[in-house]
């Protein structure tokens, strides 16, 4: 399917600048107007897992930021060589590998995290971002521009996750970063927050601010 | 059989896969626009689970846990996978979900057609990578993890029926323009969820 795409790209000449206007754009258009979480739909489940507390969030916002954008690179170096036909399995092994380096560098420098994260470092190899961007995007491009792409599409996933626990952990706990912000003596913690079907209703509530301000209306 | 029964329901009920892990949120989202596909998703998510998940315990506890090896020769009692378990799991299912497809549509085009398409979906749906991580943790043995993985796979597919049955009805209220399509979708998934945690405060009898 993306034969077309990569034959178009092997004809342009390298004459491009190493920031051009459309390469940033690579970086800047994940971040609002094709932002994984909230126009893809990607990359929700650990979305909506992880961010009960803005310390394990950064940590897993790093971890895909790292699998996506060196899954990128490497899908995107291997994409001629690759078999059209097992090209999902190639991807898995290879993000599974990378997720796989993750989750053992995590257990060796921040057990605990590692540990409250529990199976969602795992389920890395499975978020969508990560598949989404090596079949719509390393596939058919050259493996700096797919870097970008990665570090765009890692941002724009990463901001919305810290804002969701952002306000779940300051609602939910009354703390920022395990430290206490609101004052026990006036705000009791809402439970609620802490519950990840709460993570679903800000998620809700953010997309409705986002599209509301870009005027996306979804049929 | 109690205990395989009470493994039944906790799957289904009180850790949905979608309500308390919030797994496999992607196609859930996608594919709950219409009640049918709904059906055909979920189907074949039962069936993969059903059979995905046994598998990789069999991989697990004979191939990659500290001593699993044993079998092989008592020299490797020491022998420690488990760094690979994210690596074996995956090609399991991925292979798995090929080789399933492929023989399906070999064998009841009728069948292929009810789930063919949803099949190499289901490779990168997190809730059943998710399913095979929760059994290190869990010490089941094959019976309790086949009944663990039918369970999941039972209350996967209600959830998104029930999504997109409402969704369906959805489609008819006066919804504001920004919020329609995917973030009423999410507030309507939290407050299912909602509801379905009043199923953590069940005791179950047995």
């Amino acid at each position: 399917m993306s034969t077309e795409v990569i034959e178009k790209v092997e004809v342009k000449k390298e004459t491009e600048a190493l920031f051009s206007k459309k390469r940033k754009s690579l970086v800047s258009n994940p971040m609002d107007s094709d932002n994984p979480i909230t126009i893809q739909v990607l990359g929700i489940c650990s979305a909506l897992a992880v961010t009960i507390a803005l310390q394990g969030t950064l940590i897993m916002a790093f971890a895909v930021m790292f699998v996506v954008m060196m899954a990128n690179v490497v899908i995107s170096a291997l994409r001629n060589t690759i078999p059209n036909r097992i090209r999902i399995i190639v991807q898995l092994v290879v993000v599974a590998t990378l997720v796989a380096t993750v989750d053992q560098t995590l257990r060796a420098f921040a057990y605990e995290q590692s540990k409250a994260l529990s199976v969602f470092v795992g389920l890395i190899i499975t978020n969508c971002i990560v598949m989404g961007r090596l079949e719509a995007f390393a596939m058919g491009n050259k493996p700096w521009d797919s870097l970008l792409d990665g570090f765009g599409n890692s941002l724009g996933y990463a901001w919305i996750i810290i804002a969701i626990a952002f306000v779940r952990e300051l609602l939910g706990a009354g703390k920022l970063f395990g430290f206490q912000v609101l004052d026990k003596a006036w705000y009791t913690a809402n439970g609620f927050f802490a519950t990840p079907a709460a993570a679903c209703i800000i998620l809700g509530v953010i997309i409705w601010i986002l599209r509301a301000r870009s005027g996306y209306v979804e049929d | 059989m109690e205990n395989l029964l009470n493994i039944f329901v906790k799957s289904i009920f009180i850790d949905n896969m979608i309500f308390a892990y919030f797994l496999g949120m992607c196609s859930y989202l996608a594919v709950s626009k219409k009640y049918k596909t709904a059906t055909g998703l979920g189907a074949a998510v039962i069936f993969v689970l059903a059979i995905t998940v046994p598998l990789n315990w069999v991989a697990y506890n004979y191939l990659l846990k500290e001593g699993a090896l044993t079998w092989v020769s008592e020299s490797l009692a020491d022998v420690d996978l488990e760094v690979l378990k994210f690596i074996v799991f995956i090609a399991i299912v991925a292979a798995f979900v090929q080789l399933i497809e492929m023989i399906v549509e070999k064998f009841s085009p009728s069948l292929y057609n009810a789930l063919g398409i949803f099949l190499p979906l289901i490779a990168v749906n997190c809730s059943i990578l998710g399913a095979a991580l929760f059994l290190p943790t869990r010490e089941y043995n094959l019976a309790e993890a086949t009944t663990f993985g039918i369970g999941s796979g039972v209350g996967w597919f209600l959830a998104v029926v029930s999504l997109a049955a409402i969704r369906e009805k959805m489609a008819y209220s006066d919804v504001p323009k920004p919020l329609r399509g995917l973030g009423i979708t999410f507030i309507v998934v939290g407050l299912m969820a909602f509801g379905f945690m009043s199923f953590a405060g069940f005791k179950l009898p047995f």
